[in-house]
């Protein structure tokens, strides 16, 4: 072969084609670059939009299927964006808004073709046919629909139900990666926020070919929106309003469980709030006065507060003494009124006498449960409280996460706290349930629910159906303790001196455990105290007592004497539970 | 044990500049497939064609890999036997081929089906290049016309019968380009040169007759894209308004809206470059061109440095093709030339014809690989 010529052209082709890539690389800096925002304008302004179509939110029922929320229509103005210049004063009249924001409005938002330009929001019917009999004069001019809630119950259960409202900005970025348009109500509190992802749905879109001025022309691709799951929940709304009736203008929180599944049977938290007033963006009046409220209405006292449980913590402390082998059932304690320790003195309210478990726990013997607390020792204090859920979050997050634990102090918690060791006489206040412990109402229902179930951990839910946990799981409690406890839960309730006299029912049998937890220091007689210095009264119980099918707890705050305050609640909502179509009948009592 | 060591030895020669040029052409392809085919709304599913493309990119670099083994010498063995092969099969997609989109460019072979045209490329390159190496230079009239009739002619009218006037058209240049290369007689290239002028005007009434429709619109919509707004000349509209919005910078990666919105046709097959050019603009499309211009110089590189005459019409060839798929699929999405809808190699979506484009660099690289052995 030639071998020069070959080489020759070779080089020479290479040259061409270096030419070539500078021929094209000159072109693509003519169109990208001295022509580039032309055509980037072109491109904007190409004929398809997308318009979003909302999906219809799930419904929420009660246990028995009646709906708690129903769907209704919100409307927004909204422009899908053209390439011609609008007549924002035309339509700023029409749609009864500011010219220049509308007008900077549509400026910075026409040259996303994938979503139309919200003008107005929340129409009334009246607006919306206003604009319907004027739609022609305004090309690209559209009535949207969305969906929002009526919340048929009003304030009942509103602080399980929560309430829908616009995202915030964080939310909206978390929304866009699910392709959720910002103007989509989203649940905001309780059962709404919890199950969101569930009730809301997808939205479908619609793509259209529009023409110069964002009429439609023809629909190009319509991806239909899916309607959102609906929702079961375990609670009886009646259930519900008796619980929060029975308040009255009271102050507190009652939760009743499903001892089996942990099922919430009714969760009230007084005072309560009326979601609707969120639903159309709530007007900034009725904002501050609930935020301003003492009372915080908008709290979910069941999750959201805890209290030192007083003598309630009893139940806990003898299921502990049983099982520890602390105390037996015929351990002697002699309450005199008062104990003294080192220079300090711990009272009992009243002169019990020779005290052994039974009367200890039916008539709330402080001086018993001192030594039932010295015995066993704060440490396994703690562990029978964490094992019965005390101290530690339910995981039921109606509440957007904020739930309180609660308390249970431990030396190890003492030391790390405070750099301090534990003072015996600070587990003489632990054993009555005072000083630092703490508990929310909804852990106090898990304690009385587990003591009615003997010592299978449930957890806390709203779905109806929820299965028992498996057997298993129960705790590695000794049976005859829950006998010889709940032995005496009913008699604090059914026998003469019990504390919880005031609950007793002639529908059903209720056992059950009073509490008074001390706001101030010093035992003061309640009824002279003024308000918010009273004591909070507790009563946990459940029923019926020989096969339990509902646990109880409730806290009225600064309520006084919790066999007074809180006992009948507890008994009005147990004997609705009663006649409901829920109970079943046990076989009779043998007395 | 010394087949062994020669193995080692042509393992160092590989061509690792030529691997990361196409190694990196592959990763922007899947990207930008990825990006083009993505659905408007983010909850819709993504198509699996950036999956698909990353497998046939895994297994052209295992083709790849296989072609290194072997000396191309082989090649030139069996030159005219694959050659003949390559023609019966052409004939055969004609008389059995399947139609795919108004072209009949493929064969069902059960399991898979492929476009014999995509392979023929290879083997045309490799019948030209073992007959202008078993001839003296320059051509002379009779073996000049021999070869223009069987490795021109022949191809191109079963080719563009398929119809499948771009590759046609890149192999009937091929093959002038490495007749030339080999150098034909003064007075033979004169008088074809006088020829062309005046068959081509002549021709290309008859050839024109022959169009298909489609053909024929192409043309025309090229001419004056205001004929047909929605046919080719749209097409080529919606690729220079895709490339244009990109500016200097581009919209940035799966920010631009040409491609999900179904205004761009074919936009992760002809017009993946449009895509690209839209998400990385002036400055993305510079640097992969400068990719593309440093793969077809090393192309031409390999072909100085070949051992023997075969390797040179082979490495100068088979480049030149490349070029020419390069630069008729650029020129279409820039508007610079018609719509003759050939891909741009290792870019575009497609399977045989990556596979095929694999398989030509494995080519290249084996004879760089294997410049030093003595013939």
């Amino acid at each position: 072969m030639n071998k020069e010529y070959f080489e020759g052209v070779a080089s020479f082709t290479v040259y061409i084609i270096i030419t070539v890539f500078f021929i094209l690389s000159v072109r693509l800096y003519v169109i990208q670059i001295l022509n580039g925002s032309d055509y980037r304008d072109a491109a904007d302004s190409n004929r398809v939009r997308a318009v979003s179509l909302p999906a219809s939110r799930g419904i929420i029922y009660d246990r028995s299927g009646i709906p708690l929320v129903k769907n209704k229509p919100y409307f927004y103005a909204s422009l899908i964006p053209g390439r011609s210049p609008v007549d924002t004063h035309g339509l700023a009249a029409l749609i009864k808004t500011d010219e220049s924001k509308l007008a900077a409005k549509i400026k910075k938002e026409k040259n996303n073709i994938f979503k139309t330009i919200v003008l107005k929001e929340g129409l009334s019917f009246k607006e919306v046919a206003e604009i319907e009999a004027r739609k022609s004069d305004f090309p690209g001019l559209i009535v949207e629909t969305s969906v929002t809630r009526n919340y048929v119950y009003n304030t009942v259960g509103s602080h399980v139900i929560g309430y829908l409202g616009k995202p915030n900005k964080q939310q909206i970025e978390k929304l866009q990666l699910d392709d959720v348009s910002p103007e989509t109500f989203i649940g905001q509190w309780g059962v709404e926020q919890l199950y969101d992802t569930t009730l809301r749905g997808t939205a479908g879109r619609k793509i259209i070919e529009v023409d110069a001025l964002g009429r439609q022309l023809k629909e190009l691709e319509v991806i239909k929106p899916i309607t959102g799951g609906d929702i079961t929940l375990s609670l009886d709304i009646n259930l519900q309003q008796i619980a929060e009736q029975s308040f009255k203008d009271k102050t507190g929180s009652l939760v009743a469980l499903d001892p089996k599944t942990g099922e919430v049977l009714a969760m009230a938290s007084m005072p309560s709030f009326d979601p609707n007033d969120f639903v159309m963006g709530i007007d900034s009046e009725k904002w501050s006065a609930l935020h301003k409220d003492k009372q915080y209405p908008l709290l979910n006292r069941a999750l959201q507060s805890s209290y030192p449980p007083g003598s309630v913590f009893k139940v806990l402390m003898s299921v502990a003494g049983l099982d520890d082998g602390a105390i037996t059932t015929t351990t002697p304690v002699g309450c005199s009124g008062e104990m003294h320790y080192g220079k300090w003195s711990f009272g009992c309210w009243k002169a019990h006498g020779t005290v052994t478990f039974h009367r200890g726990l039916v008539q709330s013997c402080d001086i018993y449960f001192y030594d039932v607390g010295r015995r066993l020792g704060i440490d396994k204090i703690y562990k029978y409280a964490r094992m019965f859920g005390l101290g530690k979050k339910t995981g039921l997050d109606i509440v957007g996460g904020e739930e309180r634990e609660g308390l249970i102090p431990s030396t190890a918690w003492k030391q790390k706290k405070m750099k301090q060791p534990w003072f015996l006489g600070e587990t003489f206040v632990a054993s009555i349930g005072q000083g630092y412990v703490n508990i929310t109402p909804a852990q106090a229902a898990l304690l009385s629910a587990m003591v009615a179930n003997e010592g299978l951990p449930i957890h806390l839910n709203l779905i109806k159906g929820t299965l028992p946990p498996d057997e298993s799981k129960r705790l590695k409690i000794k049976p005859e303790v829950f006998t010889d406890v709940k032995s005496a839960m009913y008699g604090v309730v059914n026998e003469g001196g019990g504390t919880g006299g005031s609950s007793r029912s002639t529908l059903v049998h209720i056992s059950g455990k009073t509490g008074t937890a001390q706001v101030v220091k010093g035992r003061v007689k309640t009824e002279t105290l003024k308000q918010q210095l009273r004591d909070h009264g507790w009563f946990i119980a459940y029923a019926p007592s020989e096969a339990p099918q509902i646990a109880v707890a409730a806290v009225v705050e600064h309520g006084g004497h919790g066999g007074s305050a809180a006992a009948p609640i507890v008994k009005n909502v147990i004997e609705a539970f009663v006649k409901s179509p829920y109970y079943k009948k046990p076989a009779k009592l043998e007395e | 044990m010394t087949t062994f060591q020669i193995n080692r030895k042509y393992l160092k020669q590989v061509d690792a500049l030529m691997l990361i040029l196409l190694l990196a052409i592959s990763v922007i392809s899947v990207l930008t497939i990825y990006s083009t085919t993505r659905p408007i709304m983010s909850s819709s599913l993504q198509p699996n064609y950036y999956l698909k493309q990353s497998v046939w990119v895994l297994i052209g670099f295992i083709v790849l890999f296989i072609v290194l083994i072997k000396d191309y010498v082989w090649l030139r063995d069996a030159g005219y036997i694959i050659y003949g092969i390559g023609i019966f099969l052409l004939v055969l997609v004609l008389v059995m081929g399947k139609s795919g989109l108004g072209a009949q460019r493929w064969l069902d072979l059960k399991i898979f089906s492929f476009q014999p045209s995509e392979i023929f490329r290879l083997i045309l390159v490799a019948g030209v290049s073992k007959y202008l190496s078993s001839v003296k230079s320059p051509l002379d009239r009779r073996s000049f016309l021999l070869s223009l009739l069987i490795f021109g002619i022949v191809p191109f009218i079963l080719i563009i019968k398929q119809p499948h006037l771009g590759t046609g058209i890149v192999l009937f240049t091929t093959y002038l380009f490495l007749a030339i290369s080999k150098k034909i007689e003064k007075k033979l290239l004169i008088i074809l040169i006088g020829i062309a002028l005046v068959v081509v005007p002549l021709g290309g009434k008859t050839i024109w007759k022959h169009l298909k429709d489609y053909q024929k619109n192409r043309i025309l919509a090229f001419v004056n894209p205001e004929v047909d707004p929605k046919g080719i000349g749209y097409q080529i509209e919606q690729s220079k308004i895709t490339i244009g919005s990109g500016m200097t910078f581009g919209r940035g990666y799966l920010k631009g809206t040409q491609g999900p919105l179904k205004f761009l046709p074919e936009k992760h097959t002809d017009f993946v470059f449009s895509v690209f050019a839209e998400d990385w603009g002036f400055v993305g499309s510079i640097l992969l061109f400068s990719i593309y211009l440093i793969f077809f110089i090393r192309g031409f590189d390999t072909a100085l440095k070949a051992k023997d005459e075969f390797g040179k019409y082979m490495a100068s060839g088979l480049t030149f093709m490349l070029f020419l798929y390069f630069l008729i699929n650029i020129g279409m999405t820039l508007g610079m030339m018609p719509v003759v809808g050939v891909p741009i190699p290792f870019m575009s979506y497609g399977g045989t014809s990556l596979i095929s484009n694999f398989i030509i660099v494995g080519i290249i690289i084996n004879i760089r690989m294997r410049r030093l052995v003595m013939v």
